[in-house]
């Protein structure tokens, strides 16, 4: 009897080889399947969009007429929205990741702002939306502005770019804080000549991506109520304003098959930034990681 | 003869007291700046509460909580319960679940088992593109090409419906589920996995009763996750699903979720402290709370994988 | 300078104990490091040696859980008392690490670190500190028509002899070396050992190393710890051809370690 349970079974072994040979095939086609989905979504927005773009559709406004129609105002908007975000978002997100990473005991409190932190950072954005437009549109009575969107969008992203930095700053080795430590600096020196330095490529890798989202991203602008069809430039802080983002989400609404194809060249023009920010954050990642 | 380094450096240290206080003041500054994050989430809590107490001193929470007719722009006899919008939501994050749970996994599965380094390096960035793409683009490559794409096959689908967008936000979280999923499979020791193949399993076999089992949790986490950003999901059916509330479960039919209910109200113009105004607030306290009870199952499942390894 | 003329030992350690959490790691430490001269620190790893040089800068303090009791007094204060002040401390006693760490920077700004962070900002100052100081390390020859260039383009051991540099550009009257050659080729161990030599007359060195002959070659005085105690303490010369303790001798002569 013992003898026979050693027995190979040949057959067996063949249907188990063939079992992993199929496994292998089904799980690299499911891999596959995503950058399909992702080709044709591409062919599929350029080939809708390129007859609407061209210089004019960058430099005009919005119009009632599909030909007429561009996204000046709308990547204005973005600009400026992004002229907020960036240093609000960036000021916060590597303060607090700076006060987790180097001051913070490990105690009940700082598990809670980590814990909170991860949280916020699933909290769906148009409830970021609804935040912005109570606390700074109505509350802090800035409007529907480009301020009141800027300081929303901080808000969404900053969980994200307290991540990064937290990384970045964890990455660097404890014989560089040993070097300072020991030619007599002082903590808030060591994070000034040390610390900041090594994490900053760490950091705007990670400031770029989630900028990145924050371009992208249109749902709590939309409930600030950046509006849609604006046919100036902004001039400060307090002016209204669209994004890109909102403007093809408005066009795309539209029953008229023609403004669906503006949609897709508004997508264009957003997918190239997005790709550039993108590349610049690769780029920089490349640069400069793994130096000691 | 010229000054010694040491006397300088004595020197200054008598006199700055400038540094003393930077040292002293900025933990304090960026433990401000740390605690922002709570002032936020409580500024979260607080105005959905406070908007949303004043939508139920209209409507009662009852009604709101078991009705099953949401009409809030019937004039002068609107029903305000949330179970339609809750419907039209799962409906849209089954749909999703269904396209990226085994399609998702399946990715994690060959990343993790069977993928060279050299192939990894290749996918790995096109899945963070994919994740990457905007969903207001989504959005329209949902309601422009896959709604018409899906129609060749049912004829009688609508354009406004709920498979389509379903689809899409399935495909938009596909890269979420596949590298947190890789991630938990890749904590798995590798110890483990030799350990297998040199008792002659195949790398199936391996996949399949020493990673999954032994990154279990970590896997079920970020499926949990990757619910909680379809249910979250805005634009894409907004775009897409349409604006017809309704209760039950139709892939086929137009329906609407609660965040883009939260979307129709805010592109309207729904008059400030009217009862619709207020009741964007309820269903955003509802998304709320689901979403944060996701995200606390995820984070438990998390901590769980990471307590193993 | 004053100070140093009243005393001879620069350091003198009395009753110290130092645990970390639950383990005992310094063991009733008394020593008088004298000044001027080399000391080594010798033992098998997880001696305490390491731990005993750290404390010396109070490096040791970085560790979270770490406790103590007795005195240190350098140069007659006690570098825990109220009065004292951890940055001049660090000042006044430069380190050198295991492991070369300089920092990401040029090799000119590494230099210059110390003085910076410590207020000295003239620019003409500051290039004679980074000539005496990379001159004093004797690195000056091989760096100085690069000194813009960034610190990880050198050489392991020239890395090292930069570091020694930075520690000397604060003009320190100790430097406290925690096995500085571990990561060195021969070759550049040995550039470093005759720097000892040279920096010895102008500084105190403790050195801590695994290396029985290096301690032989190039010190005065050699303290054997063991398990978180003073075994023996004397001049090295003494000490290799005549130990005292019976341990002593086992391990100078290879028995264990």
């Amino acid at each position: 009897m013992n003898e026979k349970r050693i027995v190979i079974d040949d057959k067996k072994i063949n249907r188990r080889r063939m079992y992993n040979k199929t496994g292998q095939v089904l799980f690299f086609l499911s891999t596959v399947f995503g950058m399909i989905v992702l080709a044709t979504l591409l062919v599929r927005i350029f080939t809708q969009g390129f007859d609407y773009l061209n210089w004019d559709f960058l430099t005009s406004y919005a119009s009632r007429r599909p030909e007429d129609a561009g996204i000046k105002a709308a990547i204005a908007g973005t600009v400026w929205v992004m002229g907020i975000t960036i240093p609000v978002s960036l000021v916060l997100g590597v303060g607090t990741a700076l006060y987790l990473e180097e001051y913070a005991a490990k105690n009940k409190f700082t598990h809670f702002i980590e814990l909170n932190l991860s949280n916020l950072a699933g909290v769906p954005s148009i409830v970021f939306g609804l935040l912005g437009l109570t606390v700074f549109v109505r509350t802090f009575a800035m409007g529907r502005s480009i301020l009141a969107g800027g300081l929303t969008m901080s808000l969404l992203i900053l969980p994200i770019i307290v991540v990064a930095s937290k990384e970045s700053i964890r990455s660097i080795p404890q014989e560089q804080y040993e070097a300072a430590y020991a030619m007599g600096a002082t903590k808030w020196q060591i994070i000034k000549t040390v610390v900041l330095p090594a994490a900053t490529p760490g950091i705007l890798t990670g400031a770029i991506l989630s900028l990145s989202r924050a371009v992208g991203e249109t749902a709590s602008l939309l409930m600030i109520g950046a509006m849609a069809f604006i046919a100036y430039l902004p001039d400060s802080i307090f002016s209204s304003f669209t994004v890109l983002p909102i403007q093809i989400f408005n066009w795309a609404g539209r029953p008229q098959a023609a403004f669906q194809s503006v949609a897709a060249a508004g997508s264009i023009v957003l997918l190239v930034i997005l790709i550039a920010m993108n590349s610049v954050a690769i780029i920089i990642r490349n640069k400069y990681t793994k130096r000691y | 003869m010229q000054p010694s380094i040491r006397d300088l450096i004595k020197k200054n240290k008598s006199k700055s007291s400038s540094v003393n206080i930077t040292e002293r003041v900025m933990p304090i500054i960026l433990l401000l700046m740390a605690s922002f994050s709570i002032l936020v989430t409580i500024a979260i809590v607080f105005t959905l509460l406070r908007e949303t107490i004043m939508f139920f001193t209209v409507v009662p929470i009852w009604d709101f909580l078991t009705g099953t007719e949401w009409f809030p722009f019937f004039g002068n006899d609107p029903s305000y319960g949330i179970w339609p919008l809750v419907s039209g939501t799962f409906t849209i994050a089954a749909i999703a679940m269904i396209v990226a749970v085994p399609l998702g996994l399946s990715s994690a599965i060959y990343l993790s088992e069977y993928a060279s380094e050299k192939k990894r390096k290749i996918i790995k960035p096109i899945l963070e593109v994919l994740a990457g793409v905007p969903t207001v683009v989504y959005g329209l490559f949902a309601l422009t090409f896959v709604t018409p794409l899906l129609q060749v096959f049912i004829p009688s689908l609508p354009i406004f419906n709920a498979l389509s967008p379903g689809i899409v936000v399935g495909i938009m979280i596909i890269p979420q589920v596949t590298s947190l999923s890789q991630e938990a499979m890749n904590a798995v020791p590798q110890a483990m996995r030799d350990g297998a193949l040199a008792l002659g399993a195949t790398r199936l076999e391996v996949a399949l009763k020493i990673v999954i089992p032994g990154s279990f949790s970590g896997i079920v986490s970020s499926l949990v996750l990757a619910l909680s950003r379809a249910i979250g999901e805005t634009m894409i059916v907004a775009t897409a699903a349409g604006s017809t509330p309704r209760l039950g479960f139709n892939p086929t039919e137009s329906i609407q979720t609660m965040t883009a209910y939260i979307v129709q109200v805010s592109m309207g113009d729904a008059t400030f402290g009217s009862t619709i105004y207020y009741s964007i607030y309820a269903v955003g306290m509802m998304l709320f709370l689901f979403t944060l009870l996701m995200n606390i199952i995820a984070s438990y499942f998390a901590r769980k994988y990471r307590e193993v390894y | 300078m004053e100070t140093k003329e009243l005393t001879k030992s620069v350091y003198s350690v009395t009753d110290f104990n130092l645990w970390y959490g639950q383990t005992h790691a310094l063991k009733n430490i008394s020593l008088d490091i004298p000044h001027k001269q080399v000391t080594a620190i010798i033992g098998p790893s997880g001696c305490g040696k390491s731990t005993f040089i750290k404390t010396l800068n109070r490096m040791v303090e970085l560790v979270p859980s770490v406790r103590m009791e007795g005195s240190i007094k350098y140069q007659d204060r006690d570098i825990f008392g109220a009065g004292s002040n951890v940055e001049s401390l660090r000042t006044e006693v430069g380190m050198v690490f295991q492991k070369p760490n300089p920092f990401p920077k040029s090799i000119y700004d590494n230099i210059a670190y110390g003085p910076r962070i410590h207020g000295v900002k003239d620019k003409t100052i500051l290039n004679e500190v980074v000539e005496k100081s990379l001159k004093g390390a004797a690195l000056w020859e091989e760096v100085k028509d690069r000194l813009n260039e960034n610190a990880f383009g050198l050489s392991g051991g020239q890395q090292q002899r930069l570091c020694i540099a930075r520690a000397l550009a604060v003009e320190p009257d100790v430097i406290l070396m925690d096995e500085p050659t571990s990561a060195l080729d021969p070759l550049s161990t040995a550039k470093v050992e005759d720097l000892i030599q040279e920096l010895k007359q102008n500084y105190s060195i403790i050195i801590v190393t695994h290396n029985m002959q290096q301690a032989a070659r190039i010190s005065d005085k050699t303290a054997f710890f063991l398990n978180g105690e003073v075994i023996e303490f004397d001049a090295t010369e003494k000490m290799y051809s005549n130990p005292q303790d019976k341990r002593t001798d086992d391990y100078i002569s290879g028995k264990f370690g």
